[in-house]
């Protein structure tokens, strides 16, 4: 699977949204109705689907579902 | 000027079936709710059956996204208090919300969250804890939860009484209309603890029955081969308004709740004084706040858990109570089918006494064999019973000692 549909399909589960919603440049707060908490279960869930570690200070940068799959692809 | 208190709606997920009706028609037939835990294989456990809810799902009042940032005891209650809203009539449009209040009892909170993530503590490490363990585990998030779906910005509060807990919240929410301080209050009380760790930890304290081979006669209060009770899990709400409110809105009124009584024994962390001296003393204030004599109620709703020590300490404040009369009203212990609801036992039995108002039909007490001699008053056995009830008592007691009674009368303008 590509990366961007097995993100995609992690953000669908926790955040309870449509697929159709999840496209590169929805942001997680405006657009995908993300608080907080669910950012920090989002990362956590990206980290074990991919292996990797996301340090705080870059999981701050990422706000649109494109950040996150950028990030990931750059280090996979 | 104190306020008249009535209750205008009710909504009931319990082991014996989910909603008013269902719960009301099991009730009244005898019908029993325990069973084999499905829950987890409960194989090394001494005790391995429970009064698990069966028909839960809560997609009709939470969408998916809410479902999952709530432990199963939030879940619970917030679909039961949407069914006592309902069943109210509400019109949340019209509803004061900042007069609308929520209080609610739990005597253990997110038990099955809390058990997940020290899982994953021990064998992931910190970094891998959700998020949520906290909004989820914590007591009062029920009442939060509850507060959030409905958007109801009076005051909101968790009474932690062990197993006397809803029986707090009920008696907290009334007095709290009564001297003003709130219009509406959605009250009651939820628990989840069909979890392994907090059934072997009251395996561990030999509390509960171990009559595996015959689940649904296991919870037998009062009798004399009872050994021990079997726990229960749901939520039980009212809601709980002025009379002048109520009666603005053309509601339905079941009953009115007209005494609370609340004490502790200062006694033992589990075990009740067998002089029943902490139970007679909220019974006694109860019948006080509500203006009542002993000789005017009816029915009393026992906390009748089917523990051996439990029941004959109950019996002997009822008599230190009531005297003679003690013989001549009626008791029973609906945990009998419902099995021990903890935290949302005081909830659930007193939406059975208020239906034993409004219908005036007394639910038993099943599996009551051949009754312990200690315990000689009429406990309805197997059987419902018509009869007038004018005034009806809901005994609730807790581990710490905790005791409570809330007195409901027929409604009468």
């Amino acid at each position: 699977m590509a990366t961007f549909d097995r993100i995609k399909a992690i953000i669908v589960d926790q955040l309870g949204v449509d697929e159709a919603d999840v496209t590169m440049d929805a942001s997680f707060v405006d657009d995908l109705g993300a608080d907080s908490l669910d950012i920090v279960e989002l990362v956590m869930a990206l980290e074990e689907e991919f292996g990797l570690e996301i340090p705080d200070e870059e999981a701050e940068k990422i706000r649109t579902v494109g950040d996150a799959v950028n990030f990931i692809q750059d280090r996979l | 000027m104190s306020k008249r208190v009535v209750i205008t709606g009710m909504g009931v997920i319990s082991p014996v079936g989910t909603g008013l009706d269902n719960f009301w028609n099991a009730l009244t037939a005898g019908v029993s709710g325990i069973a084999r835990i499905t829950r987890f294989d409960p194989s090394e456990y001494s005790t391995q059956i429970a009064g698990e809810v069966k028909d839960f799902d809560y997609s009709k009042y939470i969408d998916k996204k809410e479902g999952r940032r709530m432990d199963k005891f939030s879940q619970y209650a917030v679909v039961a208090a949407a069914m006592a809203i309902e069943d109210a009539g509400m019109d949340l449009q019209s509803l004061d919300k900042d007069r609308t209040g929520v209080i609610v009892g739990s005597g253990i909170g997110g038990m099955e969250t809390f058990e997940e993530q020290c899982r994953v503590l021990v064998n992931r490490g910190p970094s891998r804890i959700s998020p949520f363990l906290i909004p989820m585990m914590i007591a009062n998030m029920a009442a939060g939860q509850i507060a959030i779906k409905f958007g109801l910005r009076g005051p909101n509060i968790t009474a932690i009484t062990a197993c006397a807990s809803s029986g707090n919240a009920i008696g907290d929410a009334f007095k709290l209309i009564q001297r003003g301080g709130a219009e509406v209050v959605i009250t009651g009380g939820t628990e989840a603890p069909i979890t392994p760790l907090s059934v072997a930890g009251f395996c561990a304290m030999k509390a509960m029955s171990t009559r595996n081979e015959e689940p649904v006669r296991a919870s037998r209060p009062f009798d004399a081969d009872r050994d021990g009770f079997v726990m229960g899990e749901g939520a039980a709400m009212m809601v709980l308004e002025t009379l002048e409110h109520a009666q603005k809105r053309g509601a339905n009124i079941y009953a009115e709740i007209v005494g609370y009584g609340s004490s502790c024994d200062a006694y033992h962390i589990t075990a009740p004084d067998p002089e029943g001296s902490g139970a007679a003393a909220a019974m006694k204030m109860a019948l006080a706040d509500g203006d009542l004599k002993p000789e005017d109620v009816q029915y009393i709703n026992a906390h009748g858990t089917s523990t051996p020590v439990g029941d004959v300490a109950e019996v002997v404040a009822i008599k230190k109570v009531f005297g003679d009369h003690a013989y001549k009203l009626t008791v029973s212990s609906t945990k009998s089918m419902t099995g021990h609801m903890l935290g949302a036992a005081g909830a659930v039995e007193g939406i059975a006494t208020v239906l034993a108002i409004r219908d005036d039909l007394v639910p038993p007490t099943i599996n009551l064999e051949n009754p312990d001699p200690a315990c000689d008053l009429d406990f309805v056995p197997n059987q419902a019973r018509k009869m007038t009830v004018h005034v009806a008592l809901s005994n609730s007691f807790g581990f710490g000692g905790h005791n409570v009674t809330l007195a409901f009368k027929k409604f009468r303008p």
